[in-house]
């Protein structure tokens, strides 16, 4: 197999340019966020309390990370939604006719969905610090970026897998959004996981958003439920499989 | 050797056999035609040879590769021209053929001449910044063919090429795929239910009809191969006409056929009330100065001459029966076909 750079740059590049030219989409996903974090964080910042944050930790700083993770977990499943708009457009098969192996095109995918989560990941980091969310230090926030990348590589690849195999737009939205409620739910993002039932909290430990949570809070405000090991481990392992899943499922591809 | 060559290929969605058992072998460097009515297999059978849709059984070589196990070399050696849209219509029509440019590793400066060429081509190089779009469906089709372009090919595939173009751009297309291949050795393989397109521009053509070739050679041998030119005569005399006509050695070349009995005659010459002769000859255009020269002989004043040569319209009408242009037809018994065969399926 050989890997095409040229197809992989410009796939990259017109996923991007799409992007910036649909600025009310962008806007559009990140509203949910903002608000996410503005209204629970604000709110519950002095209503509640939750066991198993650190003394010292106010809710909006545990929130916050979290809030990213999601972020990135929305944006990278529905980047699979570009498959779907290619495949009603006609243009899937300008991309499936290419002599380019299926993995390049799956990566040229996949690093687009993952620049586009990045930036928003990024900017919701961005407004959280802006709105008093305090963050250990430059590298922390270097290194979180890490973590970005690795949440949003799994779950763009994950939206490819659906993609692959769900023909029109609704079905896709329907099915990511049932799937990505609750890995968000059970991730740890909106309080620790030791507050659950145990037999949900099995869910949340066999659930990848998990570790990338986890991770992103111990890079942004220095906490961790696991280990900051365990969570690349994890990460890793499961957008390797998501990576060679979607190569597998793509190069099945038939399109009429 | 072949550029293309299909053992046994077959495609069936549920009960619906899309195409069936076909065996073709297209040459280097022709152009080769898949004609046939909607929804007849030509479509299909390209996507099969463009590693698209993967056959139910059998498999074909394009380019001497095996489109099951070599796909991406198969997809090397072709250009395909869809009959569907397949641009990206919020990007530049310029933007679209610098994709299909990288994707295909063109260097960068052959990318830029190349785009300029092909723009010209179809006369869109003064839209080649707006977004597609915005452009009218005529020019999506002119842009699309510009990108099949592109790459230089060895294999072209072009389904439905010119469906939806104006006369004018039709030649110019016409045009530009005949000097293609001509000129850099493109096998281009087209489908096409236009019987003019078929004929102007196919070195060979199979005729094919519900997912099975019927017929399969040069249009001119398929002409020939379901009858002779006819040549329709209204002369004044045309007892003393054909009196002339049975002795003389124009018989050797031709039957009589008269259109009030409707049946060929042989030697009893009762013509026709309303003055009309027709006439089953080979190379009408040559027999009728011989005939002129026959009539001024014997004095018999000829009102009118008239040549039909076969055309492919009578070819497939032969074949299958029906007229190829039953468009709205074809296209109930396709749909018909196709809904039985879902009925069938959730059964």
């Amino acid at each position: 197999m050989m890997l095409s750079f040229n197809a992989i740059y410009i796939i990259w590049l017109r996923e991007m340019t799409r992007f910036f030219r649909a600025k009310s989409r962008v806007i559009a996903s990140l509203s949910m966020p903002f608000f996410f974090l503005i209204f629970l964080g604000l709110g519950f910042n002095a209503a509640a309390k939750f066991s198993g944050i650190p003394q010292g930790i106010a809710y909006i700083d545990f929130l916050a990370p979290g809030i990213i993770g999601m972020t990135l977990l929305f944006d990278s499943l529905s980047s699979g939604l570009s498959v779907i708009w290619d495949r009603q457009f006609g243009f899937l098969k300008e991309i499936m006719v290419a002599p380019v192996d299926r993995l390049s095109i799956v990566a040229g995918k996949i690093l687009g969905g993952v620049t586009t989560a990045l930036m928003q990941g990024i900017l919701i980091l961005l407004i959280a610090s802006g709105i008093g969310v305090k963050i250990t230090g430059f590298t922390g926030f270097l290194s979180s970026i890490v973590f970005m990348v690795l949440i949003a590589v799994s779950f763009v690849a994950l939206g490819l897998v659906f993609a692959s195999q769900i023909e029109d737009m609704h079905g896709f939205q329907l099915i990511t959004r049932l799937f990505a409620f609750p890995v968000f739910f059970l991730s740890g993002a909106f309080f620790p996981p030791d507050n659950l039932p145990v037999w949900l909290r099995y869910l949340t430990y066999v659930n990848p958003l998990t570790y990338g949570v986890d991770g992103l809070r111990y890079c942004l405000i220095g906490i961790t439920h696991f280990s900051v090991t365990l969570d690349v481990l994890v990460l890793v392992c499961f957008s390797t499989l998501m990576i060679i899943l979607s190569t597998y499922l793509f190069s099945r591809i038939e399109v009429d | 050797m072949f550029a293309i060559k299909t053992d046994k290929i077959t495609k069936t969605y549920g009960d619906l056999v899309a195409v069936n058992n076909v065996d073709i072998e297209i040459n280097k460097g022709e152009i080769f035609g898949l004609l046939g009515p909607n929804g007849a297999g030509k479509t299909t059978m390209i996507k099969m040879l463009a590693t698209l849709l993967k056959p139910t059984s059998g498999f074909a070589q394009v380019w001497s590769h095996n489109i099951l196990n070599e796909p991406d070399a198969v997809r090397r050696s072709i250009g395909i021209v869809f009959q569907n849209p397949s641009i990206d219509i919020e990007l530049t029509g310029r933007e679209n053929l610098n994709f299909h440019a990288i994707v295909y590793n063109l260097s960068k400066d052959l990318r830029k001449k190349r785009i300029d060429e092909v723009l010209d081509l179809v006369e869109l190089h003064d839209k080649a910044d707006v977004f597609v779009k915005n452009y009218s469906g005529g020019m999506q089709r002119r842009l699309e063919i510009a990108r099949g372009l592109m790459h230089f090919p060895n294999v072209l595939f072009l389904d439905e090429p010119t469906l939806g173009l104006d006369a004018q751009t039709r030649r110019s297309v016409w045009g530009y795929i005949k000097k293609l291949n001509e000129e850099e050795n493109i096998t281009v393989v087209l489908t096409t239910h236009y019987m003019d397109e078929a004929d102007h521009l196919c070195g060979r053509v199979a005729i094919i009809d519900h997912g099975e070739i019927i017929a399969l050679d040069s249009p001119a041998s398929l002409k020939k191969s379901i009858g002779k030119d006819t040549i329709s005569l209204q002369v004044m005399e045309k007892d003393i006409f054909l009196n002339a006509l049975t002795v003389s050695d124009l018989m050797k070349d031709m039957e009589l056929h008269d259109v009030s009995s409707d049946k060929f005659l042989d030697g009893s010459l009762d013509g026709s009330l309303d003055g009309y002769l027709h006439l089953s000859v080979e190379n009408g255009e040559k027999m009728i100065p011989r005939i002129m020269d026959l009539a001024h002989k014997e004095g018999v004043f000829v009102q009118s001459v008239d040549l039909h040569k076969p055309t492919l319209e009578d070819v497939f009408l032969h074949f299958t029966g029906r007229s190829i242009r039953e468009q709205e037809a074809g296209k109930k018994e396709y749909m018909q076909r196709m809904m039985g065969a879902r009925m069938r399926g959730t059964r």
